[in-house]
């Protein structure tokens, strides 16, 4: 089953097209990695999923279902969550805080604005939840600002599966971290993920090779390959494209 | 020493005061990028909706039937001309904003005229509320100061402790994230702008009859409304109320002394003439530099600390 499927997919700021017709269909259940040099249009393409910017043309679906119409918060009340490039976390309120505002909306409240925070228990105790399994609950109570770089994206990812979404995309969640918060990192997410749909932009090449089902290739808003990691590495395309340039 | 208490507490009104409107003004501004020009005319027309209701009706209806008025106007102007505004950038929707200060000024003024209004404090509390050193404390200003503080907690105990405060709070800082978390922004928008224009309507039926109701009241209180915002730094409460209570005082007791920067320098052994240009600066009394004074310290505070005292990033 299909669980993103993008059609013919264009984007143009002013008279620059970024997005030059993408076609992608990402299966459900599978780790899927986009992969590309700088200013391809990784992120872009991210933005034009989740609904931040409107598509100039084609289709976006999620789960057979039209997306590429609606504002953000649908897209992930349908089921999509994502992350940004930049930690995107809550600085000036805990990290507990943080948690509860990513499990706010799904479960199930609506903006009654009386309602004090603290009698939600299933709230509270789903938080709670999310802080051990992401290793934070030490950490609980202190501002998301203060923690470390690692400690943050960590609870980023968590926010950004908290809701229960079914299809995750995450903007570079390694960007930045040494060898050992990289694996850390990965372990995570592999663990976080398990039975849903991953999208993610990954700069790190032994990350998208290690984690990653299927590869595509975005190159000046395009895909020039798409494909199990081993087809993707040999292709000449590629290599010439972007690999190549990595090696030497 | 009587004048000092007595300026605090006046000092103290004034600040709150200030806070009623600034804290709007600040959460609007920092979640929105908003810099909302009308913000201070909300809160003159909160003064003459209360004049008007108090005239049917007494102040008691007017003091929760005014501000209601004004944040139902907040929220149409947030969702029937800021978000259709909002796509051509900042620049569009300041104009918009400062348009409407023209807008509602010429509106009071073509029904209710340019001449004061009689709104005036209810008799009910036109008494002394105490004598302190031989000088009345009405109790008007008590009852004003008991407003503000209410005020304070309800909007403490909103932000910190139910759902849509958390909302509110998170989308101060990254609106997006909180738009990809499944809240609808928009609507946390308007709810926002609404509440700062009910409680800059509040500031003026409860501020109108302390002051004086009239066309220029907005020009007056603009201002230096956004010299708190500016020095409580953005996207912070609390630094919004430090600076207003500042203000407050400054703007208080630069009346009452009438002292000359001059008198500073006599214990120093220095005594200046007047006949120079020196000597004009030195003895120009307190009370005319004091409403200088807050323009100044946002100049220095911009200069040297562009976020303001408690604020999260650069003006």
């Amino acid at each position: 089953m299909t669980a993103v499927s993008l059609r013919d997919v264009r984007k143009s700021f002013g008279p620059t097209e970024i997005i030059r017709g993408v076609n992608l269909e990402i299966q459900s259940g599978e780790r899927h990695a986009l992969i590309g040099p700088n200013g391809a249009g990784k992120t872009t393409l991210f933005n034009l999923i989740s609904g931040r910017f409107p598509i100039t043309s084609g289709e976006i679906a999620l789960n057979d279902r039209r997306i590429d119409a609606l504002p953000p918060h649908k897209i992930n009340r349908m089921g999509l969550s994502r992350s940004f490039q930049i930690t995107s976390i809550f600085h000036r309120l805990s990290v507990f805080e943080n948690l509860r505002c990513a499990l706010l909306w799904s479960q199930g409240y609506s903006y009654s604005f009386w309602s004090p925070l603290w009698r939600q228990k299933a709230l509270n105790e789903r938080a709670e939840f999310l802080l051990e399994d992401l290793n934070l609950t030490s950490r609980r109570d202190i501002l998301a600002g203060l923690l470390s770089y690692a400690e943050q994206r960590a609870l980023e990812v968590g926010m950004t599966i908290a809701g229960g979404a079914s299809v995750i995309l995450l903007d570079e969640p390694t960007a930045g971290m040494s060898h050992s918060e990289t694996d850390y990192a990965m372990a995570l997410i592999r663990r976080v993920t398990q039975g849903k749909t991953l999208l993610m932009v990954e700069h790190d090449m032994k990350v998208v090779f290690d984690l990653a089902d299927t590869i595509t290739v975005l190159v000046y808003g395009q895909v020039i390959a798409s494909g199990p990691p081993e087809e993707v590495r040999a292709s000449k395309a590629v290599r010439e494209a972007y690999l190549g340039a990595l090696e030497e | 020493m009587e004048i000092v208490v007595g300026s605090l507490l006046n000092g103290l009104v004034y600040g709150m005061l200030l806070f009623m409107l600034a804290s709007g003004l600040t959460l609007i501004f920092s979640m929105m990028g908003v810099l909302n020009f009308a913000h201070a005319s909300i809160y003159m027309l909160g003064a003459y909706f209360a004049y008007e209701i108090s005239r049917w009706a007494g102040f008691v209806p007017a003091l929760i039937l005014a501000p209601i008025l004004c944040g139902a106007i907040g929220a149409a102007i947030e969702i029937w001309g800021l978000r259709r505004v909002h796509h051509n950038g900042h620049i569009a929707e300041l104009l918009f904003t400062f348009g409407l200060v023209f807008i509602i000024q010429r509106g009071l003024q073509m029904i209710w005229g340019m001449l004061p209004m009689p709104y005036r404090v209810p008799p009910a509390l036109d008494f002394a509320l105490f004598t302190m050193y031989g000088a009345n404390f009405p109790a008007y200003r008590g009852f004003m100061l008991l407003v503000s503080a209410g005020m304070l907690l309800a909007i403490y105990l909103l932000l910190k402790k139910t759902r849509i405060g958390l909302i509110i709070q998170a989308a101060l800082t990254h609106p997006n994230m909180v738009s990809a978390l499944g809240h609808n922004v928009p609507v946390v928008f308007t709810t926002v702008f609404a509440g700062g224009c009910l409680l800059a309507g509040l500031a003026g039926v409860i501020g109108g009859n302390y002051l004086t109701t009239e066309s220029s009241m907005a020009d007056a209180m603009g201002p230096i409304v956004f010299v708190v915002v500016v020095f409580g730094g953005l996207g912070s409460l609390g630094g919004c109320f430090v600076a207003s209570i500042i203000m407050g005082m400054i703007q208080t007791f630069a009346v009452v002394f009438d002292y000359t920067l001059g008198d500073l320098l006599v214990p120093l052994g220095v005594s200046v003439g007047g006949d120079n240009l020196l000597g004009e600066i030195l003895t120009v009394p307190m009370a005319r530099i004091g409403p200088l004074l807050p323009y100044a310290m946002m100049i220095l505070m911009l200069l040297f600390r562009p976020r303001g005292l408690l604020g999260t990033r650069d003006t």
